[in-house]
């Protein structure tokens, strides 16, 4: 054989990289638009932003163009971009009161000043599959929509804040104060910022809570669903679970004072967990998420893990937050389990040497006690 | 500051700075390369930005040669010994499109080599710098799970259980069963994981006339052998630290008898084959 095992790769790769971009277009439909994908397919965008660490709805469509639709590639292919670019102001801590809601609820009240605001979710649907949507037209389209937006005009107006369900417990003295509890990290302080400076443990919970809003969603989910499940202890009930637009605010350059610069759509949630007794006065704990685009699952599951995380305890794995916060990075942990595809000839070599060595080593010692026998009898 | 060499139909995709990263990240990197230098085999944290490659695919090398490479380098990467293996490709591929600098295989030609899992079998000179990509910084992970603990026994020199393991290897199976990335202690301070180079490679790393740069881009550290530096395989009196065995066997290509081998199985599933690990030199062999 010839010595093509390791000569005349570069081309071949080339050529799979052309497969690849080819296997999207060689069905021959029409390409996708990128607005159809960030109009359409709103909440993979959503994940991909929150995913990719970088709120660019037009960017984030198209990489998940690119990417055939792959979330983990696409995430990547933003954080990849988010490289690049520099960091000319950081925001100015807001409080997410001010969030132009569209969904909002509780479900540790049957009403919350405010009320419940369902917004559009698929929670209630039926999952039964649409078969209408095989022949969906630009025109059935036009036509759903003005039903639905006739429907809303006639309901009036959602309010521009909602009071927070957790602040009214608070001031009734129901929930810990994060600070007096011995939350790590509650001071004010500059927030840790992760993609700056790696992650040291015990980390600051700004840094968790940042690894978290950045952390792959199945990962985030896993992990809490374990702590609900069994392997820990917080029994969460959702306090509050928001969905809308946060102003972002920036100072200005010159003269310092707050501006509204856009505005970014996020998910938060606040879990409340059975109180902690540990000394004093009984109260509830609180758990804290928040990412963006609308992702509650992502929101929740950070929700509990923030809480898990402060447990007295690593005895669950959602408890332990250097497992937590380790694992949960979808673009981290794609790419090295797509590592392992790339040669290893050279250290399986070493370990093919090893091996032989233990072989022969384990085939003498088999002679020698034969003989130890053989003299003993 | 954008390449100029590209033609104007190319503009949307020179709007990158010179060597990708800006200027601010550069800094930073090549300030935690000092700490390196000047603290041999320990791990300093940065923060390791996310590139177009995968992480786990040299990330932590490759921000390294980004942040040390000048338009006048000449750069060479290997993957497993070979400069066109798909690693290798994909980095150069890039690195040269940042930067459009020289590439070349010819290990003595390079200024700047990255390499993944070997180092060239030619002996390097103090003018050259040896970037290695890092899957695993910490050598004690083997017997501690935990970052914060493992950084305590760095710390205390508490070097106890990575002995004990080594040792229980060697009562359980003749051997050290470690393989590659095989540990050593470096200026006789840190056990340090030396990347998944072979054992074969690793007395090269001691009191070589080059610096060693090794990039952990998922696990985020930097670490550093600079020249002249002791680096050595943890080992016992009884029980020395051996490499790979290529005893009576010889590149089929070259001849070689003193490079690592890569052992290929020929179509009919039997037959062995083997090769030099290091392609450049084994060309270069064959053509002289």
């Amino acid at each position: 054989m010839g010595y093509v095992a390791v000569k005349g790769g570069e081309q071949a790769i080339e050529n799979a990289c052309n497969l690849f971009a080819y296997q999207r277009i060689k069905g021959g439909s029409r390409p996708l638009a990128v607005k159809q994908i960030e109009e359409q397919l709103y909440l993979l965008i959503d994940r991909v932003m929150g995913e990719g660490s970088l709120y660019a709805p037009e960017l984030a469509a198209l990489a998940v163009k690119q990417a055939a639709g792959d979330t983990l590639e696409a995430s990547f292919m933003l954080r990849a971009y988010r490289t690049t670019l520099p960091r000319i102001a950081s925001t100015l801590p807001g409080s997410t009161a001010r969030m132009r809601i569209f969904r909002r609820i509780s479900a540790s009240f049957k009403d919350v000043p405010g009320g419940q605001v369902l917004g559009p979710t698929s929670d209630y649907t039926l999952r039964l599959l649409n078969f209408d949507l095989f022949d969906e037209t630009k025109a059935s389209a036009q036509l759903f929509r003005r039903f639905v937006e006739h429907n809303l005009r006639s309901h009036e107006r959602l309010p521009d804040t909602f009071p927070k369900v957790i602040e009214i417990l608070r001031t009734e003295g129901l929930i810990v104060n994060p600070k007096s509890a011995g939350y790590s990290d509650e001071s004010d302080g500059e927030p840790f910022d992760i993609t700056r400076e790696s992650l040291v443990f015990p980390a600051a919970r700004s840094a968790r809570l940042q690894a978290m809003a950045r952390g792959e969603t199945g990962g985030l989910l896993l992990l809490a669903y374990s702590s609900m499940r069994g392997y820990g202890d917080v029994h969460p009930i959702v306090g509050e679970l928001r969905v809308g637009y946060l102003p972002v605010v920036v100072p200005d350059p010159y003269t310092k004072a707050p501006r509204v610069a856009g505005e970014v759509k996020v998910t938060e949630a606040e879990i409340i967990a059975r109180y902690d007794s540990g000394s004093g006065k009984p109260l509830f704990t609180v758990g804290y998420g928040l990412c963006f685009g609308q992702n509650e699952i992502k929101a929740i599951s950070m929700a509990i893990l923030d809480r898990a995380m402060e447990a007295a305890e690593n005895n669950s794995p959602a408890n332990d937050q250097e497992f937590v916060l380790s694992h949960i990075d979808g673009i981290e942990s794609m790419g090295f389990c797509n590592h392992w595809k790339l040669p290893h000839y050279v250290d399986f070599q070493s370990d093919l040497d090893r091996l032989r060595k233990a072989q022969a080593y384990h085939a003498d010692r088999g002679k020698e006690q034969k003989t130890d026998t053989t003299n003993s009898l | 500051m954008p390449i100029v060499e590209k033609s104007k139909k190319q503009t949307r995709q020179i709007l990158y700075n010179f060597a990708f990263l800006d200027d601010v990240a550069k800094r930073e990197i090549r300030r935690k390369i000092l700490k390196a230098v000047a603290v041999p085999g320990y791990q300093v944290p940065f923060g390791s930005r996310e590139m177009p490659i995968a992480r786990g695919w040299g990330t932590g090398g490759l921000q390294i040669t980004l942040s040390l490479i000048e338009p006048s380098d000449t750069l060479k990467v290997i993957d497993q010994g070979c400069d066109y293996s798909v690693n290798a490709v994909n980095i150069k591929k890039f690195v040269q499109a940042v930067t459009g600098v020289r590439i070349t295989t010819d290990t003595t030609e390079a200024t700047l080599i990255q390499t993944r899992h070997r180092i060239p079998e030619e002996p390097m000179t103090e003018d050259q710098i040896l970037v290695l990509q890092v899957p695993y910084p910490e050598a004690l992970r083997e017997v501690e799970p935990s970052e914060q603990k493992t950084r305590a026994m760095h710390a205390e020199g508490d070097y106890g259980r990575m002995w004990l393991f080594l040792y229980e290897d060697i009562i359980h199976y003749g051997e050290v069963r470690l393989s590659y990335r095989y540990p050593v202690l470096v200026n006789n301070k840190y056990i340090m994981d030396p990347s998944p180079i072979p054992r074969w490679d690793v007395p090269k790393l001691n009191m070589a006339r080059t610096l060693f740069l090794f990039g952990a881009g998922r696990e985020k550290r930097i670490y550093a052998v600079p020249p002249y530096t002791s680096v050595e395989p943890l080992q016992f009196e009884d029980h020395p630290f051996r490499v790979e065995s290529f005893a009576g066997k010889r590149c089929e290509r070259c001849g070689a008898e003193d490079t690592y081998l890569d052992e290929i199985i020929a179509e009919d599933g039997v037959t062995r084959h083997y090769y030099c690990s290091d392609t450049s030199f084994c060309d270069k062999r064959r053509r002289t």
